[in-house]
């Protein structure tokens, strides 16, 4: 363990500025040509005053103090964090990409409109579904997207009182919210004791108020739902619409397809399975794909192909549509870097990607399963999928350290935390998805680490409670952050009166 | 690593797919190509763009073309910001966290608010969250947004308010200034509203002259004030917290963010610091604390109880992913630009606009702006007399290679005949010379 990360004693932005120079008012022979009325017109604005240097300077030290995907390994479950291709980077900075504008005459845009096309075709083939849309900004907004295509779904066939959607526990935090949006009621289902959804309780859950199932497949536990074709069997009997999460596309791209395994609409993380950067948060991309039978309600513009006249077009009329998500046609600058990728794995390289992932997820699996204070809760003959939900209960309970503690921790031993607490069906889980471009030596560092700290958590357990020492601040202060709210500078300097 | 794991290849990692469903052939796509190949291949295809660089151009409409200084592009892509992960780790994320709270607190100032988000989707999601959010506040379901505004932000906004079952509603015009019918705005505040939505400047470029009336309106009547702005804007113009707004919305990609085809995009949601309304909030707030031992300053996510994946159906939105790098972008550029530097653009974009309706207005047949009232850098520009549609202008400009104004006719047919046109510090005055000169070759004559 020699991890040190940069430790910048940087200040605010604002504090390196000199503020408080004069704002006099604009010359008057500006307002004069303008017209604009003094009263519209600002008396004061307390931007930062710092030279370019300055700047450069500041920020650059504080991404020392950030950690990133090539700064390390990152086994952030259900996150799907992979290296993300340079060169996907360089075209979309190209000018035929940054510099077009989205009311641009479609002659002069034909290019996007022809990636857009075939992008929608990949991915249509990756997940078996008819038909795609590239508007979504993000797995959420697909969801929330998804959600209105049912509501319209079941109003074109007259089935309004369709208004539950049902959950698995164990589903993403974004499933139950985007459903609770887009105004439907949701109904959680419990998980099994092989951490797959309970058969019983989903049948007993589905009524004709049913609006749709939306599961993870393979799930947040990493566990391929084997009962899968009984449980779209089960909705479809019933009426009932199923939508796949695809933030865990990446274990299973080439080897199985949700539009095979009978969901009617999937979506895609561009930013998780197709290796666009995650930005510190975004932004991200999130298509959906749906069957033939849900095309006619797909968000507005359609990107078209007229064969006769080779030439791409937006169709806007779309009478049964749900209308718009966001303001234009999508996150075009991560739709280029996406498409990018694609073409960079080719279908054997997409294939390969999920089959070294769920290898990776395993070996880590394999690992660790022989070390006391971490253990499965959940069926641990069968293979994992691209990630592994381990619990460190038995650690806790033998030494007091919690699952928190070890993720601090591992900071230390210059690797990023899995995700923890989450899903909150398995106590102190740790969530680990290696993917795929790590290498074997990485996964045994982190393996290691995790070994070290159980015996940490023995000899020496007040290191891991005051973890992490090797970082650029030491742990932080997260209640009061929320209790006394300091959320802006100018919010910073009035509560200091 | 299969001998460590027990099994004997790849395929028995898959078992547990049942065998109907596994897929037994290769997808359908393209094989492989190398770095150079997919270079050349996607260089071609995308070449058949052709960029608002290599033409002239007065496209706006909520998608602007700015100068991105170059070192503002060049921290922009270090790649510890770009490959980074939502800063669920704080410790090792202070870089990402004290940039955001920088964003946060430039974005706070130009818009006179305490509380900004670390970023929204768009401006027209932010919008259908801020309607949610007003509804969620005040327990009512009415919420009103002047008719004149961008069909794709109003179309957004009214998917966003059907789950909650909010009713929008739409206010008039004069037709002369443009300005909100402050009468219709009064009379339906009495019907229960939740809040009231005013753009400034507004979709066609013109200044609302008469924000702190209806600001007291609104508030008179127990409704919450919503603005949406141009960021760039602000440099000149009054801040709508300073006329009353409870809650600001915007496109923030105008600062430091390329247009790519309109995404990414900022989202930019602010409000005042009543908890009432901070707790109401969507999205990722980043907050100031210390280290537990109180010794240092430090960043980290703040009131996560509002978000999905702590309240899960009880969140005040779905956001997960949202836009941060852009939002990171937008710090860079405002602390480039400073007070002086954004009041320059600003009075760039504003002159430059007058500028060339000064000019347009001069040729026979066209008539610019259409709605007496000041404006700020966009424009409406109208070309009944000349009996040709705007889509025809626009072709014939096309062919000179410039790119005109967007058509209004669809959306608004009582304009007629009307394009709404953008300048920014990027037009020389050269630039809407050419503009002037060919349009007047194109419609003939001289007034």
């Amino acid at each position: 363990m020699n991890y040190q990360q940069a430790r910048w004693a940087e200040p605010l932005i604002f504090e390196l500025s000199k503020l408080g120079r004069a704002w006099p008012p604009p010359s008057e022979k500006l307002l004069k040509s303008v017209n604009i009325p003094k009263k519209l017109l600002r008396r004061r604005l307390e931007l930062p005053e710092v030279s370019e240097p300055q700047v450069v300077r500041h920020y650059t030290r504080l991404s020392q103090m950030n950690w990133g995907v090539d700064s390390g390994f990152y086994p952030l479950g259900s996150c799907t964090m992979k290296y993300n291709p340079k060169i996907c980077e360089e075209l979309a900075g190209l000018e035929t990409v940054a510099c077009i504008h989205p009311h641009q005459s479609e002659d002069t845009v034909q290019g996007a409109l022809e990636l857009m096309y075939k992008l929608e075709k990949y991915l249509a083939e990756i997940a078996g579904v008819s038909r795609v849309t590239l508007h979504p900004s993000a797995g959420a907004h697909g969801e929330f997207l998804g959600m209105h295509i049912i509501r319209a779904y079941h109003r074109f066939k007259e089935e309004g009182q369709r208004t539950e959607v049902i959950v698995p526990d164990s589903a993403h935090g974004t499933n139950f919210a985007s459903a609770a949006m887009a105004g439907f009621n949701v109904v959680v289902v419990p998980s099994d004791v092989r951490g797959r959804v309970d058969l019983d309780a989903l049948k007993n859950a589905v009524s004709d108020r049913t609006a749709a199932l939306m599961l993870t497949n393979p799930n947040t536990l990493g566990l391929f739902e084997d009962q899968i074709l009984e449980i779209t069997d089960i909705f479809h009997s019933a009426g009932g619409i199923l939508y796949h999460d695809g933030a865990n596309l990446n274990g299973i791209m080439g080897k199985t397809r949700p539009g095979d395994m009978g969901f009617d609409i999937v979506h895609y993380n561009l930013h998780k399975t197709f290796s666009t950067p995650h930005g510190g948060g975004g932004p991200g991309s999130g298509p959906i794909g749906v069957t033939r039978e849900l095309e006619r309600f797909l968000p507005v513009p359609v990107v078209e192909y007229d064969q006769k006249h080779n030439r791409y077009y937006l169709d806007y009329d779309r009478p049964d549509s749900i209308g718009k998500i966001n303001g234009f046609y999508g996150n075009f600058g991560v739709l280029v870097k996406a498409y990018a990728y694609i073409l960079l794995m080719g279908a054997d390289g997409l294939t390969e990607a999920a089959e070294t992932a769920t290898l990776n997820a395993n070996y880590i699996m394999r690992k660790l399963l022989g070390v006391k204070g971490y253990e499965l809760k959940f069926d641990s003959e069968r293979p994992c999928k691209h990630e592994v939900a381990f619990s460190a209960e038995p650690l806790k309970r033998e030494t007091g350290v919690t699952v928190r503690d070890i993720a601090k921790r591992l900071l230390d031993y210059g690797v990023h935390a899995p995700t923890y607490y989450f899903p909150p069906i398995v106590p102190e889980v740790l969530m680990i998805e290696p993917t795929e471009t790590e290498p074997k030596e990485e996964l045994d560092h982190f393996v290691d680490a995790l070994k070290a700290i159980v015996e940490e958590a023995r000899s020496r357990p007040e290191k891991l409670r005051t973890a992490p020492h090797a970082t650029a601040i030491g742990r932080l202060d997260e209640v009061k952050a929320s209790r006394e709210p300091v959320l802006s500078w100018r919010m910073h300097r009035r509560l200091k009166g | 690593m299969l001998r460590e794991i027990g099994v004997a290849s790849i395929d028995d990692l898959f078992v547990d797919i049942p065998e109907k469903i596994r897929l037994k052939r290769p997808l359908k796509l393209p094989q492989a190509m190398s770095e150079l190949e997919v270079k050349r291949h996607m260089k071609a295809m995308l070449a058949k763009n052709k960029p608002f660089t290599q033409m002239l151009s007065f496209l706006g409409g909520g998608a602007w073309s700015h100068y991105i200084p170059s070192h503002v592009r060049a921290l922009t892509q270090r790649s510890e910001f770009v490959t980074s992960y939502t800063p669920y780790q704080p410790e090792v994320s202070q870089g990402m966290l004290q940039t955001l709270f920088e964003y946060q607190s430039m974005v706070a100032e130009l818009v006179e608010l305490d509380v900004v988000n670390a970023s929204m989707y768009d401006w027209a999601s932010a919008l259908g969250e801020a309607a949610l959010m007003c509804a969620r506040i005040t327990h009512r379901k009415r919420f009103l947004i002047p008719k004149l505004i961008s069909p794709g932000r109003r179309a957004t906004l009214q998917t966003y308010a059907v789950g909650p079952g909010l009713e929008v509603a739409e206010i008039g015009y004069d037709r002369k200034t443009g300005q909100l019918d402050l009468s219709q705005i009064r009379a339906q505040l009495k019907k229960d509203t939740a809040g009231v939505y005013v753009e400034n400047p507004s979709y066609l470029g013109f200044l609302e002259t008469q924000v702190e009336e209806i600001a007291n309106a609104v508030h008179k009547a127990g409704a919450l004030f919503v603005v949406g702005v141009n960021p760039i804007s602000l440099g000149l113009l009054k801040a709508p917290g300073d006329y009353g707004a409870d809650i600001v919305v915007g496109e923030g990609q105008p600062l430091g963010n390329p247009v790519s085809f309109g995404g990414p995009c900022l989202g930019i949601f602010a409000c005042r610091s009543e908890m009432k309304l901070v707790r109401q909030m969507p999205g990722r707030l980043i907050g100031m604390t210390t280290t537990l031992d109180g010794g240092k300053r430090g960043y980290c996510m703040a009131l996560a109880t509002r978000e999905q994946y702590i309240r899960r159906e009880q969140a005040t939105s779905n956001i997960c992913t949202n836009n941060s790098l852009c939002a990171v972008a937008a710090a860079f550029y405002l602390a480039s630009l400073g007070p002086q530097g954004l009041r320059k653009v600003a009075e760039r974009c504003a002159a430059n606009a007058s500028y060339a309706m000064k000019k347009l207005n001069a040729i026979h047949g066209l008539e610019t702006p259409i709605f007496d009232a000041p404006h700020f850098n966009e424009f409406s520009l109208n070309c009944d007399d000349t009996h040709m549609s705007i889509e025809k202008l626009n072709s014939k400009l096309l062919k000179r290679g410039i790119q005109g104004g967007i058509p209004l006719r669809g959306e608004f047919p009582e304009l007629g005949e009307t394009g709404l046109l953008c300048t920014t510090e990027l037009h020389s005055r050269e630039c809407i010379d050419h503009l002037a000169k060919t349009l007047k070759e194109i419609v003939g004559g001289k007034r």
